[in-house]
């Protein structure tokens, strides 16, 4: 098992304001390490938005705190987080390969130098570990859906973060490749990692999740997934049929 | 034909250009490789323009050099235009757009008021022909400053073009890459607006950068094709103008635009 700084995530009276209009308001959440806690609810429900805010991207009230198991906060020491963002939001027209995109997010040897074995050696280690060794000299527009989200997911975790963000990462991907992701999930939870998830499938949230935090601009309800999906406000949600499991 | 190009070269300017050309197109390649990555062609074309309003600010203050108020000028205005660009108030292209006008405008107005605007024309379409040696030595330091540059912040340049939350999670201080790469864009194109004129500099920036994204499999081979297009279109550009005594410039953005769309042929038929 690799080691381990942080282990809780605390967020703490979390709100967002933008316009004049209430994104989020109050949110509370507490997850450990080794925990995969998801982030469902409808669209504009501000899952996004709680991301942006735990990433510091955006202005907002409230606290988010590492602390370590027996609640002691750790001082002196900025977490790692990894963040995989939506695979939309990427170029998929650039000449880039995987290996410069792992390259260029890690390593100041420029990318267009040539290429370091050791370098190579390390991503293609890495990469193996998410099953995309072989796409390593892959450009990013030729990745299919499944593909480009596990390189996402390999770029996001290369230098072991404490915090693992990942927005909505399962669309445009298909059933197998969403399988794998999540296998890959359950592996990653072995790390000593905090992960949160931002998803729109429920099954694998249901499946996969040990937290499930359902969001209306605030927490709705919070717990395991048979204790959230059982709640009134999912099925007023979601709908009954999802419910029901 | 070797004949004549032996011919070229025992004139002063002409060994004065080709250095010229040797240097400058360097120069826009490594900028013209991310410009194009990063979908800022417009952003460059308006700070070209604003070379205009610069040279006129510098006449205002009654300078016979304006190249230190442009300079000036031009780091000022790129810097506003990414505040702007990055705020997100208004759609990019549309706040680009306004500021390229408004950089013409004013500079057009400054200089009409003077009926100085001839004097000025020179900046259109500018004359490689015409640079000095000291200018040149002044383009190679910038060449040498722009790689080292280069070798320290392509990758987080790069990494913010790719998704700038990606990019911050990764502890890269996105705001300062940013603006440092406008600043170098600005200091860039306002040094040699005057030698390839701000009717062409974007093209020269843009074209050996496009041609090259269409055929390249890798960021190395990016850069790398992008640099051997440009130095391939200027040369050829300089020798076809002196053979056919027509504007440099110009000509070797005409050269610029062949390899262009050969290689997108090339790219269509794969």
């Amino acid at each position: 098992m690799s080691h381990c700084g942080l282990h809780c995530l605390t967020v703490t009276g979390i709100g967002v304001e933008a316009d004049g209009q209430v994104l989020l308001h109050d949110v509370n959440l507490h997850s450990h390490c080794g925990q995969l806690t998801a982030i469902i609810g409808k669209n504009g429900a501000g899952k996004s938005t709680l991301l942006k805010a735990i990433l510091g991207e955006i202005p907002h009230e409230g606290q988010v705190t590492f602390s370590g198991h027996n609640g002691t906060p750790v001082s002196g020491q900025k977490p790692k987080i990894g963040y995989v963002p939506q695979a939309v939001a990427l170029d998929r027209h650039s000449p880039a390969t995987v290996g410069d995109v792992l390259q260029s997010l890690t390593s100041v040897y420029p990318v267009f130098f040539p290429k370091r074995k050791k370098t190579v050696q390390k991503l293609r280690t890495h990469l193996a570990r998410f099953h995309a060794e072989t796409l390593l000299d892959q450009p990013l527009g030729k990745l299919s859906g499944g593909e480009l989200q596990r390189v996402l997911l390999a770029a996001a975790t290369v230098s072991n973060p404490d915090l693992l963000v990942l927005d909505e990462p399962v669309s445009g991907v298909d059933q197998n490749g969403l399988e794998e992701f999540y296998r890959l999930l359950e592996e990653l939870k072995q790390q000593d990692m905090v992960i949160l998830l931002v998803s729109h499938d429920l099954s694998f949230v249901y499946e996969h999740a040990e937290r499930v935090v359902l969001l209306d601009k605030t927490v709705e309800a919070y717990g395991t997934p048979d204790e959230v999906f059982a709640t009134k406000v999912f099925v007023d949600t979601f709908g009954e049929k999802e419910g029901r499991r | 034909m070797i004949e004549a190009l032996q011919n070229m070269l025992t004139y002063d300017f002409m060994r004065r250009a080709l250095w010229g050309v040797l240097l400058m197109m360097p120069l826009f390649s490594l900028l013209g490789t991310l410009v194009v990555n990063n979908g800022m062609s417009f952003f460059s074309d308006a700070l070209g323009h604003s070379a205009l309003t610069g040279a006129a600010v510098g006449m205002l203050f009654g300078l016979a050099e304006p190249q230190p108020i442009m300079l000036l000028f031009a780091v000022l205005f790129a810097l506003l235009m990414n505040a702007i660009r990055c705020s997100k108030l208004s759609s990019t292209d549309t706040v680009i757009g306004v500021f390229s006008s408004c950089g013409v405008a004013l500079g057009l107005v400054l200089l009409s008021r003077h009926s100085r605007f001839s004097g000025y024309q020179s900046l259109l379409i500018g004359d490689v022909l015409s640079i000095t040696v000291p200018q040149l030595w002044v383009l190679a330091g910038t060449l040498v400053i722009v790689f080292l540059v280069w070798v320290f912040c392509f990758n987080g340049f790069f990494a913010v073009s790719l998704n700038p939350s990606l990019a911050r999670s990764h502890g890269l201080p996105t705001v300062w890459l940013d603006n440092l790469f406008v600043v170098v864009m600005a200091l860039v194109v306002m040094l040699a607006v005057r030698w390839v004129g701000l009717l062409l500099i974007n093209a020269m920036l843009i074209l050996p950068a496009a041609a090259a994204r269409n055929v390249a499999r890798s960021l190395r081979s990016y850069v790398m094709l992008t640099l051997v297009f440009s130095l391939f279109s200027g040369l050829l550009g300089l020798v076809l103008s002196y053979l056919n005594a027509v504007a440099t410039g110009p000509m070797i953005v005409l050269v610029s635009a062949t390899v262009f769309f050969g290689t997108f042929f090339m790219a269509q038929r794969k």
